[in-house]
Order: C-alpha cells, then sequence, then structure tokens
C-alpha cells in the first residue's frame, strides 16, 4: 500500500546517509511495521509467519548436517548413523529436519485450505496465490529429494517408483529419468544428483517467497470477511499488531513441532528407512511420505500409467486455475453457505485420499481411490464453475468494522485502532 | 480457532499411516522403561541385554554401528570405562595395512566397532542357508507392525513410539509347532509373528541359555527365560538403535517447559496489545 510506505523517517545522521543511498531500512518499516493489517484476521493468517520460520529453521538445519553427510551410495546410510550416533547433538539436528519437513507440509496445507476457504486467491491476489503454488511445488520436489538422501529401503525404492512414473512422459519421458538417475537405473550417480538438488531448491524457494510476500503486500491481506479495506478503522498497524500474534503462534507451533522432534521422532518416517537401501530386496509396501499420499492416490486410480501421471499433475495445476475456476464475487466462504459444504467435502475428501494413498492397489481400495479422484476433479471442473452461478451469498458487511462491531453486538464505537497506534498496551 | 488449526493439523499427520504388510499376529504392547515421556533405559536390563546378544545373537548377527565405547556412554548400559577396555581386548580386530604393507590382527580398543561375525554379506548367507543375518544396530527401529486407523492417530497423543520393541519381542518369543496343514518349506521356521509365519532364523532362545548375574540371595532377580531374554535383548537392541534416547526425552522435557513459559508470555503480551481493539 504504497500510501503507507513513505512514513519511515531517518532519525540517525547514518540513517540519513544511508537511506539516501539504500532504502532498505523504509522497506522494512513499510512491510513489516507500519503495513496495513486488517483488524480481524485469525489464527489462520498466522501460517505465512510459521512458514518463513520453518523454511528457515528447514535450511539453517540442512546446512549443519551437509557438513557431516556423504552424497555417496555406499556411505551415505552410515554417515546418517554417524549423525545420529557420534555428533554433538546431530540427533537432535536431523531429527528437526527430517520431522521439520512433515511440519513444514502441516503448516503449507493449512495455509492452502485457509486461502481456498476465505477465497484469497480472487482478484487482485491471482499471481500472489500461483506464486503459492509455485512454492508448493518446489516443496514437493525438495521434501521427495530431501528423503532420498538417508539412501534406505524407503529412500530407493521411492525414488524407483517416482523416477519411473516421469518415463511415462511422451517423447521426452525416457531423456528426463535417465538424467534424473546419471544412468540406466537409481544409483550413485542418482544420489548425487539428488543432493545437490536439494541443496539449491530450498534457496530458490526462498527467492520465491520474496516475491510471494511482495505480491502480498501490494494488495494487501485478505481477511475472514473478504470484504476489503476501506478505511483507516479497518487496519491496524503489523507492528506489534501483528508481530505479537505471529510470535505467539509461532511458539505453539513450536510446541508441536518439539512434542514430534523429542517424543515421536519417527512417527512420520518409515521403518523400512532404517534399512539400508537395497536394490534386490522390494519392500513389502512402497509408500511415500504422508504429505504425497493424495497424490500417490489419484496416480494409483488411473488404470493406464501416462494417464495416471497426467491426472496427479494436473491434481496439483489445478489449483492454480483456482482464480479463474471459482465464479463467485463473494470471497470468503463464511458468506457462501452452498460452498462451504462443497469446502468440507473437498477436504475430507483429500484426506480420505489421502487414506487410501497409503493402502494396497487392491481390491475395493481401487474403486474408492476412483471415485474420490473424479470427485477431487469435478470439485474444480465443474461445482466451483457452476456454485458461482446458483449460489445466493449471505449479505456481506459493509466493512472490516462493521463486521467485527456486528459481531461484538454492535457495543459503541471502539477508540479507532490506528488513531493513537503508539498509546496502545 | 486455534482449536480448529490444531483438529485440522492432527487430522492431517493423521495420514501418516505406517503401511507395512504383516500377515503375522499383531504383537502384545509391553511395559518398556524406556516409552513415554519420562521414559529411560534401565541400566541393569541393557546389561543383561547385551549379555543376551554377546552369547547368543553375536554368533551370525552382526552390529555394526556400535562401538565398544559406546557401551560406556551417559545413557546406556552404564560399563565403566575399564570394563569396557577389558571387554574390547578380548575381540580380535583385524588392522592394517602395517609398514610391510601386511593387515594384522590385534587386541580390540574401546574406539574399535564390534567385529562382525562373518567377513562379507555374502560369506554370511552362504553360512545361514542362503540368506545373511541382518545387522541388528537398528533392528528396533527398523520394524513396526501396521497400527491401523484409528490407534496411528491416538498414538500422536500417548506417544506410543515401541511398535518396533513390541514386534521383536513378539518374534523372538513367535517359536511355536506349526499348525495341522501348514508346510513350513526347507530352512525356514515357523513363527507366530513373522510376515507369512516362515521366517529363516531358527529359534534362537530357551530357557535357562544364558546366566543372568546374581543378586545377593544367590538367585538372578529376574527369570532366566525366553521371555525374559527376548525382552531384555530387545531393550539391549533399542538403546544401540537410538542411543541418545535418555537425553533426548530429558531435554525434550526442558524444551517443552520453555516453550509453554514463552507461549503463555506471549499469549498475555498479544491480550494486552489487542485489548482495546476489537477483532
Amino acid at each position: 500500500m504504497s500510501q503507507h510506505s513513505s512514513t519511515y523517517v531517518p532519525k540517525s545522521a547514518f540513517g540519513k546517509w544511508f537511506e539516501s543511498r539504500l532504502p532498505i531500512a523504509s522497506l522494512i518499516h513499510s512491510s513489516f511495521i507500519a503495513y496495513p493489517v486488517p483488524r480481524n484476521i485469525n489464527y489462520f493468517w498466522t501460517f505465512g509467519a510459521i512458514l518463513s520460520f520453518m523454511l528457515a529453521s528447514q535450511i539453517l538445519t540442512g546446512v549443519f548436517l551437509a557438513m557431516y553427510y556423504t552424497p555417496h551410495a555406499s556411505l551415505a546410510f552410515q554417515s546418517v548413523e554417524h549423525i545420529m550416533r557420534d555428533v554433538n547433538f546431530g540427533w537432535l539436528i536431523r531429527y528437526m529436519h527430517a520431522n521439520g519437513a512433515s511440519m513444514f507440509f502441516v503448516a503449507v496445507y493449512i495455509h492452502i485450505f485457509r486461502g481456498i476457504y476465505y477465497g484469497s486467491y480472487k482478484a487482485p491476489r491471482e499471481i500472489l496465490w500461483i506464486l503459492g503454488v509455485i512454492i508448493y511445488g518446489l516443496m514437493m520436489a525438495t521434501a521427495f529429494m530431501g528423503y532420498v538422501l538417508p539412501w534406505g529401503q524407503m529412500s530407493f525404492w521411492g525414488a524407483t517408483v517416482i523416477t519411473n512414473i516421469l518415463a511415462a512422459i511422451p517423447v521426452i519421458g525416457d531423456t528426463i529419468q535417465s538424467l534424473l538417475w546419471g544412468g540406466y537405473s537409481v544409483g550413485n550417480p542418482t544420489l548425487n544428483r539428488f543432493f545437490s538438488i536439494h541443496y539449491l531448491l530450498p534457496f530458490m524457494i526462498a527467492g520465491v517467497v520474496v516475491l510471494h510476500v511482495w505480491a502480498l503486500h501490494v494488495p494487501g491481506q485478505n481477511n475472514p470477511t473478504g470484504v476489503p479495506i476501506k478505511s483507516d478503522k479497518d487496519w491496524v498497524p503489523f507492528t506489534p499488531f501483528a508481530t505479537i500474534k505471529d510470535l505467539f503462534a509461532t511458539a505453539v507451533f513450536m510446541l508441536v513441532f518439539a512434542w514430534f522432534i523429542f517424543y515421536i521422532p519417527n512417527y512420520m518416517g518409515h521403518a523400512d528407512n532404517y534399512v539400508p537401501a537395497n536394490p534386490s530386496v522390494t519392500p513389502a509396501h512402497i509408500v511415500p511420505e504422508w504429505y504425497f499420499l493424495p497424490f500417490y492416490a489419484i496416480l494409483r486410480a488411473i488404470p493406464d500409467k501416462l494417464g495416471g501421471v497426467i491426472a496427479m499433475f494436473a491434481s496439483i495445476a489445478v489449483l492454480a486455475f483456482l482464480p479463474w475456476l471459482d465464479t463467485s464475487k463473494v470471497r470468503s466462504t463464511s458468506y457462501r453457505p452452498l460452498y462451504k459444504q462443497f469446502f468440507w467435502i473437498l477436504v475430507a475428501d483429500t484426506l480420505l485420499l489421502g487414506w487410501l494413498g497409503a493402502k494396497p492397489p487392491e481390491g475395493w481400495y481401487v474403486i474408492v481411490s476412483q471415485i474420490a479422484t473424479a470427485y477431487y476433479f469435478i470439485h474444480f471442473l465443474v461445482i466451483l464453475p457452476l456454485l458461482g452461478f446458483i449460489e445466493r451469498p449471505l449479505p456481506l458487511p459493509n466493512s472490516i468494522l462493521e463486521s467485527v462491531l456486528g459481531q461484538k453486538g454492535g457495543a459503541g464505537l471502539p477508540s479507532g485502532a490506528n488513531a493513537e497506534p503508539q498509546s496502545k498496551g | 480457532m486455534m482449536k480448529r488449526t490444531l483438529l485440522i493439523a492432527a487430522a492431517v499427520l493423521g495420514l501418516s499411516a505406517p503401511a507395512i504388510a504383516s500377515e503375522g499376529s499383531t504383537p502384545p504392547q509391553l511395559k518398556w522403561s524406556f516409552s513415554g515421556p519420562f521414559g529411560k533405559f534401565d541400566e541393569a536390563q541393557l546389561q543383561r541385554g547385551f549379555k543376551v546378544y554377546r552369547e547368543v545373537c553375536s554368533s551370525c548377527h552382526s552390529l555394526n554401528y556400535v562401538a565398544f565405547r559406546n557401551l560406556a556412554q551417559p545413557g546406556g548400559p552404564g560399563f565403566s570405562e575399564a570394563q569396557v577396555r577389558a571387554l574390547a581386548a578380548e575381540y580380535k580386530v583385524q588392522d592394517g595395512p602395517n609398514e610391510a604393507g601386511d593387515m594384522f590382527e590385534r587386541a580390540g580398543r574401546p574406539a574399535d566397532h564390534f567385529p562382525a561375525p562373518f567377513p562379507n554379506e555374502n560369506a554370511a548367507a552362504a553360512a545361514n542357508g542362503g540368506k545373511a543375518p541382518p545387522d541388528l544396530s537398528l533392528m528396533p527401529k527398523a520394524r513396526t507392525y501396521e497400527r491401523g486407523f484409528p490407534w496411528f492417530i491416538f498414538d500422536i497423543f500417548t506417544q506410543f513410539a515401541e511398535t518396533g520393541p513390541d514386534y521383536v519381542v513378539a518374534v523372538l518369543n513367535g517359536y511355536h509347532e506349526a499348525p495341522a496343514g501348514f508346510s513350513v518349506p526347507a530352512g525356514g521356521h515357523y513363527n507366530t509373528s513373522f510376515p507369512g509365519n516362515v521366517i529363516a532364523m531358527p529359534k534362537p532362545l530357551s530357557d535357562g541359555q544364558v546366566e543372568y548375574p546374581k543378586g545377593p540371595d544367590g538367585k538372578s532377580p529376574v527369570p532366566e527365560t525366553v521371555d525374559q531374554y527376548a525382552r531384555d535383548v530387545t531393550a539391549f537392541l533399542m538403546w544401540t538403535a537410538e542411543p541418545h534416547l535418555d537425553a533426548r526425552k530429558r531435554i525434550g522435557f526442558q524444551v517443552m517447559l520453555f516453550l509453554l513459559v514463552l507461549s503463555g508470555l506471549l499469549y498475555f503480551t498479544k491480550k494486552k496489545i489487542w485489548a482495546r481493539v476489537e477483532h
């Protein structure tokens, strides 16, 4: 919001000197201090901060792990055990990194479903949303390659299954596959490539995150009503209001994170990955990490290999088209009684697909997977576009302020939140 | 709102059901000293388990990731440095090449890892009917059984993480006569808990096989039975799989306390800051 970007005035002589040469202080000030935040946003809006924390945590622990890890087919497993046993607090760093990946996805799924529920992808936030889908894709690639690095049984066979599906792509599939493998099967060159790319992608994520935050700060944050900021009574400054709320939510999230790290550190993993990779022994069930399970179910639901690959990629790509598939003018699902039901059905459908992804592809699991996959696409391609025409939304509040006061029973006009922000607290 | 967030998180997390085929019977849940938030290894049990490993398992199974010195480190079986030095010296370790370029054997040192019973995997397989006995260093973490819905969701909150040890004990206790009509292939052994019910390993333990240290009354404080041996050796292997478990849970409690206080302080700060803003 450009009208708020010029409130920063450097006080010191050095500050003035620096500001005239590189106005980074005013950029930070306008983005994280004076930045207007809708006063009614709830705790679902803290997941941006939580995700930033998780990205930093993953990069930091990853850098330390890379100091001890050896990306070689005959040494990788051993080097991970060396970290777990002999490196001071190596077990802590590795459990933080391994569970951190899962917590990162927990946070991103809540963040994505929050965006879907409150219509945060609708104009003028389409680019912001698409950048988010790109980050999500990069996260999946990073997580997949990271899981291969310990070179356990599930690492090896997961890599084999996933790289094999790429071969189904017509014309270029084989080339992509042998480029990834660095040979004719998953082996040492594959491990080296994956390690290199696993180290590269997080920094690409960080780059896209900068764009994501930039694209957020142009239209500003959405809020539970979906009604844009109209007056100065609708918002509060980022600092201290959003800052403290984000900090509190991050601390609570860290409690959950710590629960996993210290008490059930292997809950998210597979026992098979504590068995060193063995190309001549196939595990009974090859299952990806939990955060891939819905897509794995979609992949296996289609009887044709190429069809399965297309469906899997399409199930992620369809998210990027959400701003145009949703024809409703109303952003927030709170005012869309019909869509609200379909939203929760979609959540249930995704959870069902996740559960099916962990099951062997046999018997009635296959049929249910096919129904759930079909519903997933019907939701986005049929229900969502039609609802905008059929549904009669509830009346929207005229402003954020009105919605806030309405909730509290219209008790008097509050002292303007930002009229004198310095005197707060 | 936070409650709903956590519920959703819990539901999403719940999807990480381990999917391991298990045609064997579900192992019974045992009491372990190292389970739960304040769990720690029982030194006496680890020492007994080590004795079982040494006298029984080690003739076929390696323990590649464990060094003698580990036996004296905190949170382990609690052997003294001198005991470990004496123990290591009982083993012959191959070293070299020396200045003449020859490999030679010398007495083990605390820094050495446990020597494997076979020089390589092929030798191990050849001596054991075609299948090499697996390394035991990580066994209780490398095996599990499927918990199924809804138990895998409850396990997050109860911290139940002992499916591996329970399974290992169940297999060691699972040797029985094959039921009528079940044909056990040559070189196989019937086991109620092993997937498929046929295991290559012959029944390794029998009652009274390993002599446990005597208490003041001249008797072992625990029974010298297959079930007790199985529990003890599994506890020992859980320690070899997760040697820093004690420290992990101890530090974990401190971290949880710190984060609880921090969250509390941040919550009241947040409340105060937002107090005059209707939201």
